[in-house]
């Protein structure tokens, strides 16, 4: 299939972010990857491997340096509720109750009044926050507020839903069990899905496909099928085997990255 | 049977070839199931209800602000101790500081000949004329300031060389403009209100968490959108605390600006009896504005709580 044909297509991407002082650094290099319609797709690293630089990219939050990002092959210009964005934070409007931050979208889509009404009520219900519709953000616990962003985020019916590292601020137990609520939401209504997190056990616990990326410059490394039906059970062998793979892998990233920084230090002095 | 001890016969089960059971090592989920199921299924809300200790009556809600007044009372009631033992001992005290009831019965003098209500409502009425005009002209300003950087760049030089003039030095020629009375002097206290409440409306937009002008534009929200949905009720305390501000530094412009000239008001009032040696005229007329002083930011408290219930209690 070619890229055009993809539901997202990232095609040679790069990104220079210039730093307070003035010193050009090369965020993303040559970054290529498509997502099928409906995929599931992750991308992992460490911090600084510009995965987030990635999603914003695909957000439309920041323009690309070199190459072209495109969803069903329109080229992205700016941000719009075609790749609607759940962050980390939630970044739900303090000043909307639960039932108009999830309106928010509709509203702005001049969608008619009673049709705004029934998809909310659609939402609030898939999420499970029945009876919270006019609480306020601030009334409610961190999972209750991720998933109030992620009803928000799916009521625009977005072509690509993007996440960025949604369950990071959870606690353990709230993150596992919204990883599973995502998964039954995503399978009860398929959608293409771009997650990022620095998590290897949630992205293969998730994904159909895993990007794992590479800091200095921020580069894709490898994309990994995940082919293990869902849900996937955390103690099946080919799982863990997976996982500790990966895993190796990364840390031997870390390590020959720490070791060539070392070196170029040590020339550095030397010369 | 039911799930809960289903679970624990199949986990005991499992449990069965282990060394002599103790007595307190129970398979995981056994206390839950020992509970009794219609506790757990109890209205939450009814159960909590039942915990909180019901509301204190009315009058005994009353009574509890009425007696947080109480260092207050000390306070008055020593300046009156002080006043009317002092000016046995040294009787330029009399003059220098009357006690309350002089104040009270100052007031009642000046009520009957009906000129205070006058002198209290024309304060007023150049405060709110003069805070409004700044609120109106300030927030739109402050805002667009705010939100669009180029803006800033080009209005702030202008700003930051007129703010650090203090009001007064704008009198003399402020009478020469506008000559003598009410317009005069609400240009004043415009001046001193106008640019609190442009800096804090302007810290209020610039400030908006990215994330949040993110989300908006990440679910479809065109510039004016943004604007009106996420800048503005973002930047909305911040506008309240500089009208706040601006009402206080008003208050002290206007008694500057009715001490040099003015026909009437508060200020008025205060230079007219220092002239007339009446210092308990004075006293009431500095009583006076305290006391609209704390009204008028008692009612702007009460403004933002109503318009923004998700902010209160932050």
């Amino acid at each position: 299939m070619s890229a055009n044909e993809s539901q997202v297509s990232v095609d040679n991407v790069s990104k220079v972010h210039v730093s307070m002082t003035g010193e050009p650094l090369l965020a993303l290099l040559d970054v290529t990857f498509c997502v099928e319609n409906n995929e599931f797709f992750s991308i992992v690293g460490p911090s600084g491997c510009g995965k987030t630089t990635l999603l914003n990219l695909l957000a439309g939050f920041e323009r690309p340096t070199r190459g072209e990002l495109r969803v069903g092959g329109e080229l992205i210009t700016e941000p719009g509720w075609q790749r609607a964005v759940v962050f980390q934070e939630y970044a739900l409007f303090p000043w909307y109750t639960v039932a108009q931050n999830i309106r928010y979208g509709l509203r702005r889509k001049r969608l008619p009044e009673n049709e705004q009404r029934r998809i909310v009520d659609h939402y609030v219900g898939l999420v499970g926050l029945r009876g919270f519709e006019q609480r306020y953000p601030r009334e409610l616990s961190g999972g209750m507020r991720q998933r109030v962003s992620i009803a928000r985020a799916l009521a625009v019916n977005p072509t690509v839903l993007l996440m960025d590292e949604p369950f990071a601020a959870l606690d353990i137990q709230t993150r596992e069990y919204m990883q599973d609520e995502l998964l039954k939401i995503w399978q009860r209504e398929p959608k293409t899905v771009i997650f990022v997190t620095h998590s290897i056990d949630e992205a293969i616990k998730l994904s159909d496909r895993i990007a794992i990326m590479a800091p200095r410059p921020g580069r894709v490394e490898e994309i990994q099928r995940v082919d293990f039906a869902r849900p996937r059970d955390p103690t099946h062998p080919g799982v863990v085997r997976l996982i500790a793979d990966v895993k190796r892998w990364l840390r031997q990233q870390a390590f020959t990255a720490e070791h060539d920084e070392g070196r170029a230090h040590a020339a550095g002095e030397a010369a | 049977m039911n799930p809960a001890s289903s679970r624990i016969v199949a986990s005991s089960g499992d449990a069965a070839p282990a060394a002599a059971p103790r007595r307190d090592a129970q398979p995981f989920g056994h206390e839950r199931a020992q509970r009794d199921d219609a506790v757990m299924q109890a209205d939450m809300a009814a159960l909590a209800a039942s915990m909180v200790p019901p509301p204190p009556p009315p009058w005994r809600r009353a009574l509890s602000r009425v007696s947080r007044l109480w260092l207050l009372v000390v306070f008055v009631v020593a300046w009156q101790l002080i006043s009317m033992y002092g000016s046995a001992v040294n009787p330029q005290l009399e003059v220098m500081m009357p006690p309350p009831t002089a104040v009270v019965s100052a007031a009642a003098d000046l009520a009957a000949r009906g000129v205070l209500l006058t002198h209290i409502l024309d304060s007023l009425k150049r405060v709110l004329l003069a805070v409004g005009a700044a609120t109106l002209l300030g927030v739109p300003l402050g805002l667009a300031m705010g939100w669009s950087r180029r803006f800033r760049s080009v209005v702030d030089p202008v700003l930051e060389f007129i703010r650090p003039i203090p009001p007064l030095a704008w009198i003399p020629l402020s009478i020469l403009w506008f000559g003598i009375g009410d317009l005069q002097i609400v240009y004043i206290i415009f001046l001193a209100a106008f640019f609190p409440i442009v800096l804090n409306s302007l810290a209020g937009a610039r400030d908006v968490d990215t994330y949040l002008v993110r989300a908006g534009l990440s679910l479809g929200a065109s510039q004016r959108e943004l604007f009106a949905t996420v800048v503005l009720p973002a930047a909305l305390p911040q506008i309240f605390t500089g009208v706040r501000i601006g009402l206080g530094i008003g208050w002290m412009a206007l008694v500057a600006g009715e001490l040099v000239a003015a026909p009437s008001g508060l200020g008025y009032m205060i230079n007219n009896a220092r002239t007339l040696f009446r210092s308990d005229y004075i006293l009431l007329g500095m009583v006076l504005i305290g006391a609209l002083g704390l009204a008028l930011d008692a009612g702007m408290r009460e403004l933002t709580r109503l318009t923004m219930p998700w902010y209160h209690g932050k």
